[in-house]
């Protein structure tokens, strides 16, 4: 029982995590009709952010984690108007294989900024722990998802109450009409680029809390979000809560039991079944569990 | 035929775009420029490594290893429009699959040791077989959903080659490469013919040539064959397509498996330039770098495919030969603004986002502006 829990407990963490990546794509796509394959080095470039602001100059974790956020709110700002805004008009591979470019660059600069260093950031949780009905979980797996849907949450409020908010959206629904109603379609794909960002970022820093350290390679961790998108739908903030918290549950239970039950299927399983969820439902539900029906004119 | 052949040639010297009949038109090199230069091109590359040193012989093969695997993707990506980041994967089953059948039974490993003209056909037949599996799958699922599930194929390949050990030797470990023996005759090896001195890996950049050339003229004619137009066909509009008659299962399944087995070939190949094969290899990072060899070198175009190997190969070179003129540290330590392979990496992520934007037809394209310059000289405008 303590055991179940625990694990239990643990992927709710990992799944708060996935679910504000997911989110990351989410807006994009939403925006431009992009999948953004360079989220996993914004996430990673995120958290090397917030370990420079709090480890290096000695601010608290809080405010070295926004100011983080704004740094990578920024780089995305200015990565779209640079390389993606040319990219209005072409088909969505090409831009996807933009992103695949931008990838590499940032993962680079971030391996160069890192140094041979590991990195870290000075979250107050560390490896505390609680005791709850017998089973010792980790508070920052609580602090992960607490965050999460709080950040998820409010990203969703200025969605859908203020005027900005508004103007993504219709961006979202139709660029043309958008463009005659006055609103800056431009802006809003340049916008929705640093909430993502800042949202990469916010995931990597409560990712990289909690560790004793990880590499720059670590940011493969964040593909994990894509696995996350599938199953919630391409096109669905909600989609991504629940299925975050899904595919971080799924994980986190072969992770606590395949050693156990089945062994067979080799060390670091549950590295994989984020994927083989993904591929089943593909095959199942194409539009996942809450996206838009992709509709083909012919 | 051959007469009618021989004289619209004839008249139409100086006129290489005049066509008079069909067949001239359909010819695989159809005009007379591009059959010199394919030939200039052929004997460079015979006398090239005898010009060379060892390193660069060796580069050389493995310039000519990325372009079978850069055509195979290509005929996929470009040519079908169907986007795969699961190259690597294919590379890496061709790879194991010569591995096993041609290599040696040492430390754990299974290891046949048969022939190179059995294993290397197998090397690619089994991927193609592997990807005709999956394919069904993917055709269900179109542009970004296809790069995602492709991406997921990566991963979990990368797992399978991790966890089998008895094939692949295990995560960190590696074994040891198929054997380029092929009849009986040893192609990694030296050799001396009319008092000329071969070394081993001038054989083995040979060997590459010949299978390359092989494929490429293969690959060729492919895109000109029925089959070759339905893949255009299905990734202009595929759904048109279809009210065509052209079948998308069927198209996209061919259009895998002749891309998994260009893959599996080259992955076999470049296991034996490499010399230890580990399962790290096989990555997202090499699927990329494919990615790269047909973004940079031109989509939908087998000369295109070849421009992007080597300009993606021989970027290192490249980049060491800068680092006189930059602030750049020649090892690995810390000094300097970037050390040589992060700004190899750099260049290659700037290019891949450069080249999309300003020229998405790539180096091929290049290469057609400088072309119709002075083709249209002294009117170029």
């Amino acid at each position: 029982m303590g055991e179940l829990l625990a694990s239990l407990m643990r992927g709710l963490g990992t799944g708060g995590v996935y679910a504000m990546l997911g989110v990351s794509f989410v807006i994009i796509y939403r925006a431009t009709g992009v999948v953004n394959f360079a989220t996993p080095a914004l996430m990673i470039l995120g958290a090397f952010f917030t370990g420079y602001f709090g480890v290096s100059i000695g601010l608290p974790f809080i405010v070295s984690v926004i100011l983080a956020m704004i740094v990578l709110a920024a780089i995305g700002l200015a990565s779209e108007r640079i390389a993606l805004r040319p990219m209005v008009g072409r088909p969505a591979f090409s831009a996807a294989t933009v992103t695949v470019g931008l990838f590499i660059v940032f993962l680079v600069l971030a391996g160069r900024l890192l140094g041979s260093e590991l990195l870290i950031v000075n979250d107050p949780f560390g490896l505390n722990t609680l005791d709850v009905l017998g089973a010792r979980i980790f508070t920052v797996d609580i602090a992960r998802l607490i965050v999460g849907l709080v950040a998820i949450g409010l990203v969703g409020l200025f969605l859908t109450r203020s005027r900005t908010g508004l103007a993504m959206r219709a961006t979202a629904f139709d660029q043309e009409t958008s463009l005659a109603q006055g609103i800056n379609v431009g802006r809003m794909f340049g916008l929705s680029w640093g909430i993502a960002a800042a949202m990469a970022a916010l995931a990597g820093a409560m990712l990289v809390a909690g560790s004793s350290g990880v590499e720059t390679t670590f940011a493969l961790v964040a593909l994990k979000a894509l696995p996350v998108i599938i199953l919630g739908g391409l096109d669905s903030i909600k989609g991504s809560v629940v299925a975050g918290i899904i595919i971080g549950i799924a994980e986190s239970l072969t992770r606590t039991y395949q050693p156990q039950f089945a062994p067979w299927l080799g060390a670091n399983f549950d590295v994989i079944v984020p994927y083989l969820i993904m591929i089943i439902v593909l095959m199942v539900r194409p539009y996942g569990l809450y996206g838009t029906k992709e509709v083909v004119r012919v | 035929m051959s007469s009618a052949t021989s004289k619209s040639r004839h008249t139409t010297r100086g006129r290489p775009r005049l066509y008079t009949n069909y067949a001239s038109e359909m010819a695989i090199f159809n005009t007379g420029a591009k059959r010199l230069w394919i030939l200039i091109g052929f004997f460079a590359l015979v006398i090239l490594p005898f010009l060379l040193d060892r390193d660069m012989v060796s580069l050389g093969a493995k310039v000519l290893i990325f372009a079978i695997g850069g055509i195979g993707l290509n005929l996929l990506t470009g040519y079908a429009g169907q986007v795969s980041l699961a190259h690597a994967f294919f590379l890496g089953i061709g790879a194991y699959t010569a591995a096993v059948l041609g290599g040696e039974a040492r430390g754990g490993v299974i290891g046949l040791g048969w022939d190179m003209a059995i294993w290397l056909p197998l090397a690619g037949l089994v991927p193609a077989i592997v990807a005709a599996v999956i394919a069904p799958l993917a055709a269900r699922v179109r542009g970004l959903y296809l790069a995602i599930l492709t991406l997921g194929l990566v991963f979990i390949g990368e797992h399978i080659f991790k966890e089998a050990k008895p094939i692949t030797g295990g995560a960190g470990v590696g074994r040891a490469p198929a054997e380029p023996v092929f009849l009986g005759f040893d192609l990694f090896a030296n050799y001396e013919v009319f008092g000329i001195e071969i070394d081993r890996y001038t054989m083995l950049f040979f060997t590459c040539l010949v299978i390359f050339v092989v494929m490429a003229l293969l690959a060729r004619n492919f895109t000109r064959s029925r089959f070759g137009r339905s893949f255009a066909a299905v990734r202009d509009r595929d759904i048109a397509a279809e009210v065509m008659g052209v079948s998308l299962l069927r198209t996209k399944t061919l259009a895998f498996a002749i891309s998994a087995f260009y893959a599996g070939i080259a992955g076999a190949l470049f296991s034996i330039v490499i010399g230890r094969i580990s399962p790290e290899t096989w990555n997202f990072f090499l699927s990329v770098d494919f990615l790269a060899v047909i973004f940079i070198g031109g989509l939908a175009t087998i000369t295109g495919s070849i421009m992007g190997a080597i300009f993606v190969v021989m970027l290192p070179q490249l980049v060491n030969a800068l680092t006189r003129y930059l602030p750049i540290d020649p090892g690995v330590g810390g000094g300097g603004l970037l050390n040589v392979f992060e700004l190899q990496s750099i260049i290659f992520g700037v290019l891949i986002v450069v080249f999309l934007i300003a020229e998405p037809r790539g180096l091929y394209g290049l290469w057609l502006r400088v072309r119709n310059y002075f083709k249209a000289w002294p009117f170029s405008y």
